[in-house]
């Protein structure tokens, strides 16, 4: 098994024939991911790399029966993206675009509020199920199948933890960028929901950074309600506060969103935080060895 | 972005926000002629700079006189002002905005904000302004209330009433309805303008029993700019460092920080993360830098020469994991940079990822001297060895 996204999964691409969704698009074919249609508005009728195009995400759904869209729609239309494909309902929307306005997500978020969507993003690397599906834009050769869930807030900083882990031997069930921004669609505690009642999934790792109290919350959680094991890093240890550090939603802002009170509120759960990012392999392995 | 305190109050009144009247010198001459204009004495001359703590700095004064005034207004304009928010050589004042006084019977706060907990806009209000907010909460949260507003709903006035009925003393009735009236046009204005922040503080009562906006502090979301054209006019170049400024014209995430190791990486964070090992390693970074998952050629080569501009840069750590963003992509754009700035300091390269072979092939054949890491503490060590003794 593993977490919302597997071989079944049929994806549709928003924003296909745009640079970043054509490259992506052949990307994850070439993973075996079963992009089954593309929206571009004007541009139906089309193909790219042999997937059809159609101008509406709903004529997608009755034509492809996708259920699964990833989005690489520009900042100024991403917004209006995610909810075309909430009303098409779709289950699950994975966002890689970065630089919506805060306020675009306001409203997305209480749009897609109390209904059966899961948003992955956006800003963020996207999802891939190791040996089943990848949608989004993650190097797809550096995971490899397994039994650690990973859930992340940035991208390339997952790709360094993924490689170890591949490095140390440990494969992953499901691997979870949920997004850099302030306003994202899903926390880490909706993943480890989810990780908890997946089989397959032994261990997680938890990637935070500074900004906002998504760790803080997960730390709460795990405590009373998670029995795997986890593991954790923060980033941002040395970040001064009042800068936004390269993700929007990375700055410390009045005293809060620190990695010092993160750190100490994931240890204090009992949690296994790594401060050494270079060690996180070997620490994960360690662990898991253990339980 | 961040707005000066003169641009949030004019601003306010177009949104209907009470401010005391006031106007913009960026000269001494200036003075008299404006003086004129605006009730008092007293007045108040107040440093206009984005680096908060300026009361404490110096950077404001009450003045009974004109001589008064531009006196003090000489010494803030011609001094640098330090301010717990600058460094200690401090930050240059280049305009400062002049006041009425006012007579002041209470100073509360009332900012809007985003909840990112609830991915909802939310109203902070207070008794206890003048203050930072935060001190507040930490010592007296019970005096800061919160209401958060339903974004398809928008204002009501419910939502003021719920907060400002707990003051204590309450004050008379048609300050009440001022204060909510005001919190309304806040409201809007957050909305309106793609605000990250709007804050009032301190939002006084005066003596007549009037609310006034005493200070103003608005910032705007950066991803809104592209349709927030009128508040992108308003930025100001002149306060931010010059490397950061650099580095925003040509998309890269730049923040300047304290030590002598420059680094450059892609994927903000792994940037973090890179910062981290550097300082675990017992050396400090010199910046925060990221050149995004998905670079090009430029705009390495741009990074990497904000870096050598940097003469602080003592030893460069370059970490790279290429993903979107290919290791020899990344290898051409390295060197040319290296083509027009002679490197003369320690290089170390950590590669990984896509392409990752081509790409030190391509720094290897060059004429360029560094040191390869095969991992992120190997990186961070040898980086550390460099200016260490």
């Amino acid at each position: 098994m593993s977490i919302l996204v597997d071989e079944k999964s049929r994806i549709v691409v928003q924003g296909i024939t745009g640079n970043e969704g054509t490259f992506h698009t052949k990307q994850m074919l070439e993973y075996g991911t079963v992009v089954a249609a593309g929206v571009t508005p004007g541009k139906g009728g089309q193909k790219v790399e042999g997937v059809p195009v159609f101008n509406t995400l709903k004529e997608a759904v009755e034509a492809e029966g996708v259920n699964v869209s990833c989005i690489f729609v520009p900042p100024a239309f991403a917004a209006d993206a995610i909810l075309e494909s909430a009303a098409a309902g779709l289950g699950v929307i994975v966002c890689i675009t970065e630089g919506i306005p805060t306020v675009d997500m306001v409203k997305v978020a209480s749009f897609i509020r109390e209904k059966e969507i899961v948003l992955i993003g956006p800003n963020c690397p996207g999802i891939i199920s190791p040996g089943k599906t990848k949608v989004g834009i993650m190097p797809g050769q550096i995971h490899k199948q397994g039994s650690i869930g990973v859930i992340s807030r940035s991208g390339t900083l997952t790709y360094e933890v993924v490689d170890q882990l591949t490095q140390v031997g440990l494969g992953q069930s499901t691997c979870i960028g949920i997004g850099g921004d302030p306003i994202v669609g899903t926390t880490f505690i909706d993943h480890l929901q989810r990780f908890k009642d997946d089989a397959e999934t032994e261990g997680v790792v938890l990637i935070g950074e500074i900004g906002g109290s998504a760790e803080e919350d997960a730390a709460e959680y795990i405590q009373g309600d998670f029995e795997k094991p986890v593991i954790a890093f923060i980033a941002g240890q040395t970040a001064p506060p009042g800068k936004r550090m390269g993700h929007a939603g990375a700055i410390i802002s009045g005293g809060k969103g620190k990695a010092e009170d993160k750190i100490a509120a994931l240890e204090n759960a009992g949690i296994t935080v790594t401060h050494n990012l270079g060690k996180l392999g070997e620490t994960v392995l360690d662990v898991m060895g253990k339980s | 972005m961040k707005l000066h305190e003169y641009q949030s109050k004019e601003l306010f009144s177009r949104f209907g926000i009470p401010v005391p009247s006031g106007k913009v010198v960026t000269t001494v001459e200036d003075i008299e002629k404006v003086s004129q204009d605006i009730n008092g004495p007293p007045w108040v001359v107040k440093a206009q700079v984005h680096a908060g703590g300026r009361g404490k700095g110096g950077g404001v004064k009450v003045v009974n006189s004109l001589d008064e005034m531009k006196k003090a207004s000489e010494t803030i304009l011609n001094q640098p002002l330090i301010t717990k928010q600058t460094d200690s050589k401090g930050t240059k004042v280049h305009q400062l905005l002049m006041e009425e006084g006012v007579e002041i019977d209470r100073e509360l706060y009332l900012a809007m904000t985003i909840d990112r907990a609830v991915a909802k806009p939310v109203m902070i209000f207070s008794q206890a302004g003048g203050m930072e907010i935060e001190e507040v909460a930490e010592r007296t949260p019970e005096l800061v209330l919160k209401e958060s507003i339903d974004p398809d709903v928008g204002w009501s006035s419910y939502l003021g009433r719920s907060m400002v009925y707990k003051l204590d003393p309450l004050p008379s009735p048609e300050t009440v309805r001022e204060l909510i009236t005001v919190m309304g046009r806040l409201y809007n204005l957050f909305m309106d303008l793609d605000c990250s922040l709007a804050e009032i503080n301190p939002l006084v009562i005066t003596k007549e029993g009037k609310a006034l906006a005493i200070d103003a502090k608005i910032n705007i979301d950066d991803n809104a700019l592209y349709r927030q054209k009128e508040m992108k006019t308003l930025d100001d170049p002149r306060e931010k460092d010059p490397l950061e400024l650099e580095a925003e014209k040509s998309n890269l995430n730049y923040i300047r920080l304290d030590g002598n190791i420059g680094a450059m990486v892609n994927g903000a964070g792994l940037a973090m993360a890179t910062m981290d090992m550097i300082k675990m390693a017992g050396a400090e970074p010199a910046n925060f830098l990221d050149v995004g998952g998905g670079a090009n050629e430029e705009m390495i080569a741009k990074g990497f020469e904000i870096i050598l501009g940097d003469e602080r840069v003592k030893a460069i750590l370059i970490n790279i994991f290429g993903g979107i963003l290919r290791c020899d992509v990344f290898a051409r754009g390295v060197l040319a940079a290296a083509e027009k700035n002679k490197i003369q300091i320690p290089m170390i390269v950590r590669l990984k990822g896509t392409n990752v072979e081509e790409g030190k092939k391509i720094l290897e054949d060059s004429d360029l001297e560094f040191l390869v890491a095969n991992d992120m503490v190997e990186a961070a060590e040898l980086v550390a060895q460099q200016v260490s003794g």
